[in-house]
């Protein structure tokens, strides 16, 4: 994985000498705090309900096992011991001191890490696949050319004061298992007729109050020309995104009002103008970052079966680990979802132990899942089963990967100072609803999101099932949503009608589910079921 | 116009009004414009070689529009005074700065000790733009 040089520490060093020089001056009243939050908002600092959040970047999801452990120590040095693994890939902590958080930058520092541009009107940490590097059918690693983008974008002058936040994904699978179409920028790496690797952009999606999916500007961006045309991208949202209401600022809706095309044609203008203007880095850069993406010493012949004699072991393979582009080799996905808890909460603990089974069964990498789960990227087979029993004794075992009990939440009411309504009281409802295994079986692949409020952290509109929080005259209410989808076949969640209190919904979470066991047909998942019938038969059921 | 605090040119300073982008069309020999975060800067380039002060008003920092008209008055290679007004805080002046502005004049003084250190806080830069510093990425290729 990617190893700071000299070049990149003294940068991320130098943002926690200025931002301890910001805390002092906020604290000797030299500074606002109207002009203080975002500055602190640039370094991940929110002030929330009962205390300051901090949130700490992990670009493109991949940890290192020093880097993890340190998370871990975080917990407990700074927090109340643990850390909650977020949709951005990041991990935030919810009980942070404004005193504290100059050291615990340092700390961060110490281990390559950082909180830069974790929120603010900036440009956010970069997203990726979880299975980078690992995929089997992926196309190139996609994450040089996200750690292109995120040296690009830290502290870029021009663009720390868009009109909104500006997050952007990087994928090279057909696969998409980083929502990049709900991106404001989506990158995805596709080779071209003559065999050329290069960038295809797609701009203005979101969830938000407003979800779009985002539209093709550019089928080809040679890579040689990437950052210009990211930043020609920028630049003409940076003039032309509304600044007048903030609900309407993202670029998704500058390219929704001025269509796709004349967005294009304008990030083509700037494009043409900013080639000659040398902003480009030269692309021995991008192969100097490739190299420390190179494939670990995979053990040639290593044996490719498992032994599944132990049936609790071979359902936890069969739910959690994915094909690896090795043999030998398989991905396992470390579930921080287990029944009735938070999901992607872990213990320090757990954090550490996470990474030591990184560092002696996964060439000492892991990778934080935009679903909040944690991939050990590179596990040998015949390792496999002494890793899981590790994992099952610390609580960290859960067979649920892509089933309903594998919630999306947002931290909702019981932490943010956006949300309406409680988040993850309904998730640990709805797991403890589903938890016997034969009803999570016959349900199948399932991706059910819940957000707390319209801002749509939780993802509810990409959820196979969604559930949106709303506040109906002072009491939490909660909206149904049927049918979105973060995968290539990106689609958004219908509202199926009026909402449910606490109970309610988990009960119109069941029934939909009944539906769909109902009227499947062959190995249909809810998903497919659902686009064929449409929502009627749903609503029948829910509201009848 | 409005006298700036802090100031990296050695010329002298230019004390003509600054008009507006709008009136400054018609009126041919004035030597001096102010942008407002709405203006296109670019309807000010086939008049560089007469301008000798473009302020750059920004009513509230949290507004960048600013700094891509700065940057694009230096893309197309203006070498007159480019000055930051209005609501210009200390945090900010090193992005500024990158983009082109080479004095200052914000509504409230600011601290100079505090300034400078904001200034001098970044001991490289990753980006390339018109500002003459190296970025990261031609140091590491030399």
């Amino acid at each position: 994985m990617y190893k700071y040089d000299t070049y990149d520490q003294a940068m991320v060093d130098a943002r926690v000498a200025e931002f301890r020089d910001q805390v002092r001056r906020r604290l000797d009243g030299s500074l606002t705090e109207e002009q203080f939050r975002p500055l602190r908002l640039m370094n991940g600092l929110y002030l929330q309900l009962h205390a300051y959040m901090l949130r700490v970047a992990v670009p493109y999801g991949t940890l290192s096992s020093a880097q993890m452990r340190m998370l871990g120590d975080i917990a407990d040095k700074y927090d109340r011991g643990y850390g909650h693994f977020t949709t951005r890939q990041n991990i935030q902590y919810n009980w942070i001191k404004l005193e504290d958080a100059g050291d615990l930058l340092a700390d961060l520092a110490s281990v390559e890490m950082h909180a830069i541009q974790t929120s603010g009107n900036c440009i956010r940490n970069i997203s990726s696949d979880q299975y980078a590097g690992a995929a089997a059918e992926e196309l190139v690693d996609p994450r040089p050319y996200a750690e292109l983008l995120r040296q690009w974008s830290s502290f870029h002058p021009e663009f720390m004061y868009l009109p909104r936040k500006f997050k952007i994904a990087v994928i090279a699978s057909e696969t998409d298992r980083a929502a990049m179409k709900l991106h404001d920028i989506g990158i995805k790496l596709v080779k071209n007729d003559a065999g050329e690797i290069g960038a295809q952009f797609y701009v203005g999606g979101g969830m938000g109050r407003t979800p779009m999916i985002a539209p093709m500007i550019r089928e080809f961006v040679p890579l040689d020309q990437l950052i210009t045309y990211a930043e020609a991208c920028l630049r003409v949202y940076n003039r032309y995104g509304r600044r007048d209401n903030k609900y309407k600022a993202r670029i998704k809706i500058l390219v929704h009002e001025i269509g796709a095309d004349e967005y294009a044609r304008q990030a083509e203008e700037e494009f043409a103008h900013l080639l000659g203007q040398g902003v480009e880095p030269p692309i021995a850069e991008l192969e100097r970052i490739k190299t420390y993406f190179q494939d670990p010493p995979f053990e040639a012949g290593a044996p490719d079966t498992l032994d599944r004699s132990d049936p609790d072991f071979a359902l936890w393979v069969d739910r959690n680990c994915v094909t690896h582009k090795q043999p030998g080799y398989i991905s396992a996905t470390i579930s921080l979802k287990p029944v009735g808890g938070i999901p992607g909460d872990a213990s320090a603990d757990q954090i550490r132990l996470m990474a030591d089974l990184a560092r002696d069964y996964s060439f000492d990498e892991c990778r934080v899942t935009h679903a909040q789960n944690i991939v050990l990227p590179h596990v040998r087979k015949a390792d496999l089963y002494v890793l899981w029993q590790k994992l099952d004794a610390a609580g960290l075992g859960a067979a649920n990967l892509d089933r309903i009990g594998d919630i999306i939440a947002c931290p909702g009411l019981d932490y943010c100072s956006l949300a309406n309504a409680r988040s993850i009281p309904i998730a640990q409802k709805i797991s403890e609803r589903f938890a016997a295994q034969e009803k999570q079986d016959a349900i199948g692949e399932m991706k059910l999101k819940i957000s707390g409020c319209i801002n749509a952290c939780g993802h509810h509109h990409a959820g196979h099932i969604g559930i949106l929080g709303v506040d109906k005259k002072g009491v939490e209410n909660y909206q149904l949503l049927l049918g979105g989808s973060e995968g290539e076949d990106t689609s958004l969640g219908k509202i199926t009608g009026p909402g449910f209190d606490e109970e309610g919904i988990v009960d119109a979470v069941e029934k939909a589910a009944d539906v769909y066991l109902a009227n499947k047909q062959g190995e249909e998942r809810f998903l497919d079921t659902y686009r064929r019938i449409g929502i009627d038969p749903f609503k029948e059921a829910i509201y009848d | 116009m409005t006298e700036p605090q802090l100031r990296f040119r050695d010329d002298e300073v230019v004390s003509d009004p600054a008009v507006t982008v709008d009136s400054f069309g018609d009126q041919s020999n004035a030597t001096a414009v102010r942008i407002e975060p709405g203006d296109d800067a670019r309807a000010l380039l086939p008049h560089l070689d007469r301008l000798r002060l473009i302020e750059v008003n920004f009513p509230a920092y949290t507004d960048g529009r600013g700094y891509s008209a700065a940057r694009i008055l230096r893309e197309a290679g203006y070498t007159g005074e480019l000055r930051a007004v209005g609501d210009v805080l200390i945090d900010q002046l090193s992005n500024m700065k990158r983009c082109g502005f080479d004095s200052f004049a914000p509504d409230h003084p600011l601290n100079e000790a505090d300034a400078k250190a904001a200034l001098d806080c970044w001991p490289d830069v990753y980006q390339a733009t018109t500002d003459g510093r190296t970025p990261i990425w031609t140091k590491r290729h030399g």
